[in-house]
């Protein structure tokens, strides 16, 4: 693969730029693409969302094995109650963010819908499937440049993140029902799942296996993006914090 | 027959006065979770009502049901129940046996076809054509099929009609099968514990003679005044649980001191039933009071959901006893180690390719 010498700028190129007046070949300066991906809310939604599961799944595992017991009077604590209340408050967030993330798919771009489908039917997103697994695997090199989420990202917030979400808000507000009655909404919305899944206890089950998926995309997540960010044709990091996706190069694929 | 006497003949018959009748009345109203205003109304009915014919049978049980049954206390059961409805047949408590007892059974079907209550203890096996349970030389099934076609309504006692309890836990040799998958015609009410209270027995069926209709069910089809709230949500260890104190081990300070038994497995937050509130042998006790946690009897599947002394169900397929926990932390493990080494192939591959500055 050879780099075409257009990408360095000369000293011609600075010319009327903020630029002007430096010398070009010490820079080593370039013009980068810049597309608009991640509007603001999706940008908005994507970090409370972090922050959201962050409390979910430390206050949901210590709500399955709580902390060692507490000595004195039940009347001067109230662990556990702190505990359950940091996890419907952070659930509710997730939820109605969730819910937010779906609306802003009718009305944001066209990136915005890509976590929610995938496009199976396509034989293009099968192909760049196959480009983005080898080059995980270190057969190849470098992947297409795609402006949104490339097909192996795509599959796997699709599964792991928004069915395994889905899943979550769907459960939670079943368990959830046992609080508030089941005769509160929540019970007549969410409550038939409990006995479809095998009863109160397989749900609260299936509930914690929820949270070890969404804990391994976690790690997985955080890896990928960060390694794309260093080693790929384009940003990941700073779209999810700026809006802007760099690329590195206007190669054609 | 002869025609059918009322509750309140009956009760006057065998010496009982009328004030003990209304204190009956408002006792039971009281139990029934309902106002004052309905004493006179449970009074009249009682009067005025004749008694409605209920034929219990009995499939693959343990007979803890009627067990629990004969011990109610409010109203007692010597006194008043079993001449309040006309339990006209129950193989395990009535004088005759037999071909005698069989007619009854014949005889009640046919006289008030469409008006009797079948009560259930136990579930039909439906392997090898029932030939498991085995009732008056017929498998119980058939049984159950018969009196179940011209019954108003269908109580399952207990677990194992209403879920299958233990003869249907894994592997389930005799397939062992609740009320509800057999009989799909007839409005059921489940009545799920193993047993299940004597008196949420005895307030379903006063319930049913009061108000001559079935008390309001839930999704599964239980009676909602028993059963709508978990034993958690009335448990008096429950503020123990709230603020963070728990009995870690069945010797320890925390088991003296009472507090919540969640970390030794107490099925009491995942639970449907009135023990928290209503409580066992009039009152006097339930297994969490006397130190144990719930087991989870009156719900769905109780013998297959993992250990009675663990919150979290095992995972079998991972080794013995392995928590979800511990298969969760060593998938993370796994996968930590993984991208590990993915980022140091990574990184290799980077410095080989350093100085290509385009790329």
């Amino acid at each position: 693969m050879s780099a075409p010498d257009s990408a360095i700028l000369t000293d011609g190129d600075l010319k009327g730029t903020n630029l002007d007046g430096l010398k070009a070949r010490p820079l080593r300066a370039r013009r980068l693409t810049t597309v608009y991906v991640y509007e603001a809310p999706v940008r908005l939604w994507h970090w409370m969302t972090a922050a959201a599961i962050v409390v979910l799944a430390a206050t949901g595992y210590l709500i399955g094995s709580p902390p060692p017991s507490l000595s004195g009077e039940a009347s001067s604590h109230f662990q556990m109650g702190w505990i359950r209340y940091l996890h419907f408050a952070a659930a509710w967030i997730f939820a109605v963010g969730f819910a937010g993330r779906v609306a802003w798919a009718f009305m944001g771009n066209v990136y915005a819908r890509e976590l929610f489908f995938i496009p199976f039917w396509k034989l293009e997103y099968w192909k760049e499937l196959l480009d983005e697994v080898l080059v995980y695997a270190f057969v190849k090199k470098h992947a297409k440049t795609v402006v949104g989420h490339n097909a192996l990202a795509r599959t796997a917030l699709f599964f792991c993140f928004t069915l395994t979400g889905l899943f979550m808000i769907v459960t939670g507000f079943a368990l959830y029902s046992d609080g508030t009655g089941i005769d509160s909404w929540e019970g007549h919305v969410f409550g038939w799942i409990m006995p479809w899944l095998g009863g109160n206890l397989s749900t609260h089950f299936l509930h914690h296996w929820g949270m070890w998926v969404i804990i391994l995309f976690v790690m997985i997540h955080i890896y990928t993006v960060s390694r794309e960010d260093i080693m790929s044709r384009q940003s990941l990091i700073s779209a999810m914090t700026n809006g802007y996706r760099t690329f590195r190069d206007d190669r054609p694929d | 027959m002869a025609v059918l006497e009322t509750f309140y003949d009956v009760m006057r018959r065998q010496g009982i006065t009328r004030r003990s009748f209304v204190k009956y009345c408002s006792l039971t109203a009281a139990a029934l979770g309902l106002g004052p205003e309905f004493v006179p109304q449970i009074a009249h009915a009682m009067e005025t009502k004749p008694r409605t014919p209920v034929l219990w049978l009995h499939g693959l049980e343990c007979t803890c049901c009627s067990e629990s049954f004969i011990r109610a206390a409010h109203p007692l059961v010597k006194d008043v129940i079993l001449s309040m409805i006309s339990l006209d047949y129950d193989d395990t408590l009535m004088a005759s046996a037999g071909h005698q007892a069989e007619a009854i059974l014949d005889e009640v079907m046919e006289k008030y076809h469409g008006n009797y209550i079948l009560a259930v203890e136990g579930n039909p096996p439906l392997n090898e054509d029932g030939m498991y349970c085995i009732i008056g030389g017929k498998p119980f099934v058939e049984q159950l099929k018969r009196v179940a076609s011209g019954a108003k309504a269908i109580i399952s006692w207990g677990s194992c009609a209403s879920y299958g309890c233990v003869q249907a836990a894994r592997p389930n040799p005799t397939q062992a099968t609740p009320v509800h998958k057999v009989i799909l015609d007839k409005p059921i009410i489940k009545v799920p514990g193993c047993p299940p209270i004597a008196e949420v027995m005895t307030g379903v069926i006063t319930y049913m003679q009061t108000f001559d209709r079935l008390p309001e069910l839930d999704r599964q089809g239980r009676p909602k005044m028993f059963y709508s709230q978990r034993i958690h949500d009335k448990c008096y260890r429950r503020p123990h649980f709230d603020a963070g104190q728990y009995v870690e081990a069945f010797d320890d300070e925390g088991a003296r001191k009472g507090y919540c038994l969640y970390k030794v497995g107490c099925k009491g937050p995942t639970t449907y039933n009135a023990c928290s509130t209503v409580r066992w042998n009039d009152g006097v006790s339930f297994p969490i009071q006397s130190g144990h946690g719930c087991i989870g009897c009156s719900e769905d599947g109780f013998w297959d959901k993992g250990s009675w002394y663990a919150r979290l169900q095992d995972v079998s397929g991972f080794g013995i006893e392995a928590s979800a926990d511990k298969v969760g932390l060593v998938a993370a493990g796994a996968v930590g180690a993984g991208l590990a080494a993915h980022a140091a192939i990574s990184a290799l591959s980077r410095v080989r390719y350093k100085g290509d500055d385009a790329q």
